[in-house]
């Protein structure tokens, strides 16, 4: 009977759940988007000098132990300053660093370990720091990377589902409202829409990282 | 060619300076192979690697036809001059045609004429352009790997190559035909070739120089056959081998120790005449030739001295004959596996040009020593 | 980590709490204090309640499944376990909810099925990547499935199956203070009221405890893991 009802919650409200889906999306693409264009650069600097790594990679690994919504509560004071604490900003911030860890790490370890061999071949041939890491370093390095990135996204769509009570929406809002309410239409609502959003996210960036490897890397 | 002047490497480690090349004076010519050879952490390979300035020289000069490598930009240096290296270092996210194209890409070269460059390169490694340019790296074997790894260091036609163990990694059959696969190009490629070693046999069979490395200092560079036959010092002898007088008889040509003008018999021949031929050439056998003058048999003094009637009542069958173009190691190897003295030798045409004892062989080695 | 840089975070550390000082915050929190208390006790038996169950039934069942008997079954089993991972932990205990109502027991469930699965997975892959001739050796030495098991499996699988349960106490604590939500209590409690009645106090005497206490957890068990797995095993030491 009550799966019934849930089942005709969901019919009726699927345009509620498209535009909170999209609000997820957005939320989170638009954060990783960033992370990545912050965290490859951070991540390839870093191979120069093995201190500065460390030091970076440890400040990144004690953000992301930080709860999220201890982080959103630490935020919102420092955010209300220009009258952004709630809302669409913090949550983007907060996956944003989030994100860092993930990818800074991966594309950190994927740099350093081409193998020392190809490096070699390609300075004796007279390629530039900047050709070595385009032609060479980088399409190595792509799947790994991209196993961060997908990290990355599966963690922060959870990250996004908890920003609902910052009043960012998104899928959480269903689950927020089914709690204050004990609702179970909308609890499970939520929490189905938010898994099947992740697991597809999942099999699309395993797939994505797929096409991206280079033909002559791929098992 | 290749002319370094008081070449010096000194690296900084925690545990204090550690000097890698210590004025270092050789000097390559045209065309030729030198092989760098010595224990592992002599310097062969520091050596190697300032020359291409992947280690910058701490003083000392590098001339490469007369030009010092100083006024060059590492990187405009280093894509003239060719380099291979042990590990390969095939790029495994190219195929191998753009991997052979890096070098001629890079100095902007049109782009069909460096396809077709890498055509021919695979070609003459006898691997099949059609087969081969679209492959990856992974999709080949060890050896074809490292014949590609070659070809990529010729794609531009530099000069100069620098090969660092280029054969290193590779099993021991494939190694020697790789080797004389690679003798065989340099024959007309006639490259200024520089090539780190640490197996005497590889550095004998491939050089025209051996340049012998200790603790940073060259000991000792000149051709194998007199590095064989004359090491400077005792630590040469010993990096050389107790068995170095083995390893020259592949440096030496069964022609150069063969005696020319030996007499022949055929089967027609009365017996009286092939005792007369071996006293007068003062050696105890005579080789009985068919007509076209190919040895087919030898008959020996002791056998037919007081006998009577032609040779071919009395010869004896040859064990083996060698070719006077093969190298000392097959004749000796010849003469333990049939137990026999010596050797009928042959022409290119299979004629028979003369004979080679084990007393001729231990004759012209020894003389080098008294020298 | 190099020594200048402890000292450096260790400053930047002092730095940030003169600060937080000055603006008013640590008072806050002291004023608040028997309410942190009460509710930091919460927090942390919910953690050690929910954590440690999820040990006790994550490494045997991973050792279940690596067994010949279900070598079929599990790898079916860890696929689905690896989609679970990518579940959300809002949703599992918004499940958990909708299926046993609001309290500590729905709470502790949500928090066990959340640190469940890193468990299970690194005990199940720890064991299988022990290289295949050390087992050969232990067979042919005579040891029992048993013994093998706990004389070479388990050692050689420990650091792996540390860092699953790094990973689970991980996501364990920073999902405690979701509990709140559905009745569990703890921390949380302060940083939601905060957020709700826009309160900055009691959000922050909620969320600055809550952000230490999780790295304060992740870096005793990083400890643990690096003392108690023996040096022969333990790449870190």
């Amino acid at each position: 009977m009550r799966r019934l009802e849930i089942l005709q919650y969901m019919i009726d409200n699927l345009g509620l759940i498209g535009e909170r889906t999209l609000q997820h999306v957005s939320i989170v693409s638009v954060a990783v988007g960033l992370a990545i264009l912050t965290g490859v650069p951070i991540g390839i600097a870093i191979t120069r000098n093995r201190q500065v790594a460390d030091a970076v990679l440890y400040v990144a690994s004690i953000i992301i132990t930080v709860p999220s919504i201890a982080l959103f509560g630490l935020m919102i004071p420092i955010l209300s300053t220009i009258g952004q604490g709630i809302g669409y900003l913090p949550a983007v911030i907060a996956v944003l660093l989030y994100s860092q860890l993930p990818i800074i790490r991966n594309t950190y370890t994927a740099i350093n370990n081409v193998d020392p061999a190809l490096r070699e071949a390609a300075r004796g041939m007279g390629m530039t720091p900047g050709q070595r890491l385009r032609q060479v370093e980088i399409p190595l390095a792509i799947p790994v990377i991209m196993a961060g990135v997908r990290t990355a996204v599966v963690m922060n769509i959870g990250v996004t589902a908890i920003a609902a009570y910052i009043g960012a929406g998104g899928l959480g809002a269903f689950i927020s409202a089914g709690i204050a309410d004990t609702d179970v239409r909308q609890l499970v609502t939520g929490a189905v829409s938010v898994s099947i959003l992740a697991i597809i996210a999942d099999f699309f960036l395993l797939w994505l990282q797929g096409r991206l490897t280079p033909l002559g890397v791929k098992t | 060619m290749i002319k370094l002047e008081k070449l010096t490497k000194i690296f900084d480690t925690p545990g204090g300076t550690i000097t890698a090349v210590d004025h270092v004076d050789m000097e390559v010519g045209e065309g030729e192979i030198c092989v760098l050879l010595g224990p592992s952490g002599c310097g062969k390979t520091t050596n190697l690697k300032m020359i291409n300035r992947l280690v910058v020289p701490t003083s000392g000069k590098i001339f490469i036809d007369g030009k010092d490598t100083d006024d060059y930009d590492p990187v405009e240096l280093r894509r003239n001059i060719g380099y291979v290296i042990q590990q390969i270092g095939l790029f495994p996210n190219k195929t191998i045609e753009e991997n052979i194209c890096i070098v001629p890409d890079m100095l902007g070269w049109d782009r069909k004429k460096s396809r077709a460059r890498a055509a021919e390169l695979l070609e003459l490694v006898a691997l099949d352009p059609a087969l081969f340019l679209t492959r990856f790296p992974k999709e080949l074997s060890g050896g074809q790997q490292q014949r590609v790894g070659v070809i990529r260091a010729l794609a531009a036609d530099p000069p100069v190559m620098l090969m660092d163990e280029p054969f290193g990694a590779i099993d021991p059959i494939n190694r020697e035909v790789i080797q004389d696969e690679f003798l065989k190009m340099q024959q007309t490629l006639r490259k200024t070739i520089m090539f780190v070693s640490h197996d005497i046999d590889e550095a004998v069979k491939m050089a025209d120089k051996v340049a012998i490395f200790r603790d940073g200092k060259l000991e000792q560079c000149s051709s194998p056959d007199d590095l064989l036959a004359h090491p400077a010092n005792s630590f040469i002898a010993d990096f050389v081998g107790g068995d170095r007088t083995l390893k020259r008889l592949r440096l030496v040509k069964v022609s150069e120790a063969m005696s020319k003008g030996a007499p022949s018999v055929t089967a027609e021949s009365p017996v009286a005449d092939a005792v007369k031929a071996m006293e007068d050439h003062g050696h105890a056998n005579v080789v009985m030739v068919d007509e076209r003058k190919r040895p087919r048999g030898f008959v020996h003094m002791n056998d037919v001295r007081d006998k009577k009637g032609p040779v071919s009542d009395h010869y004896e069958a040859l064990e083996a004959t060698v070719d006077a173009r093969e190298d000392l190691r097959t004749a000796v190897s010849l003469m333990f596996s049939n137990d026999v003295t010596w050797l009928a030798c042959t022409d290119a045409d299979g004629k028979y040009a003369g004979y080679i004892t084990q007393r001729g062989i231990t004759h012209l080695l020894g003389e080098t020593y008294n020298q | 980590m190099n020594r200048t840089f402890r000292v450096v975070a260790l400053v930047v550390a002092f730095a940030l709490g003169a600060v937080a000082y000055q603006q008013g915050v640590i008072p806050q929190i002291i004023q608040r204090w028997d309410d942190v208390w009460f509710l930091g006790k919460e927090h942390m038996l919910l953690v050690a309640v929910s954590g440690g169950l999820a040990i006790v039934t994550g490494i045997p069942f991973g050792i279940w499944l690596t067994r010949p008997s279900m070598r079929k079954a599990a790898e079916t089993m860890i696929q689905g376990l690896n989609i679970g991972t990518t579940i959300p932990t809002l949703a599992i205990l918004a499940l958990s909810m909708s299926l046993l109502g609001i309290g500590k027991v729905p709470a502790i469930f949500g928090l066990w099925v959340a640190s469940l699965l890193p468990i299970v997975r690194n005990t199940y892959t720890g064991i299988l990547a022990v290289p295949p001739h050390m087992k050969e050796a232990a067979v042919g030495m005579g040891m029992r499935p048993n013994q093998i098991l706990w004389k070479v499996e388990l050692p050689n699988a420990l650091f792996v199956i540390f860092a699953g349960i790094r990973t689970a106490l991980a996501i364990n604590v920073g999902t405690v203070p979701l509990a709140y939500l559905i009745g569990g209590g703890g921390l949380g409690e302060l940083i939601f009221s905060g957020i709700a009645l826009d309160m900055t106090d009691l959000m922050l005497a909620g969320a600055i405890p809550v952000a230490i206490l999780a790295v304060l957890t992740d870096f005793a068990v990083a400890q643990c893991q690096l003392w108690l797995v023996p040096r022969g095993v333990n790449p870190l030491r």
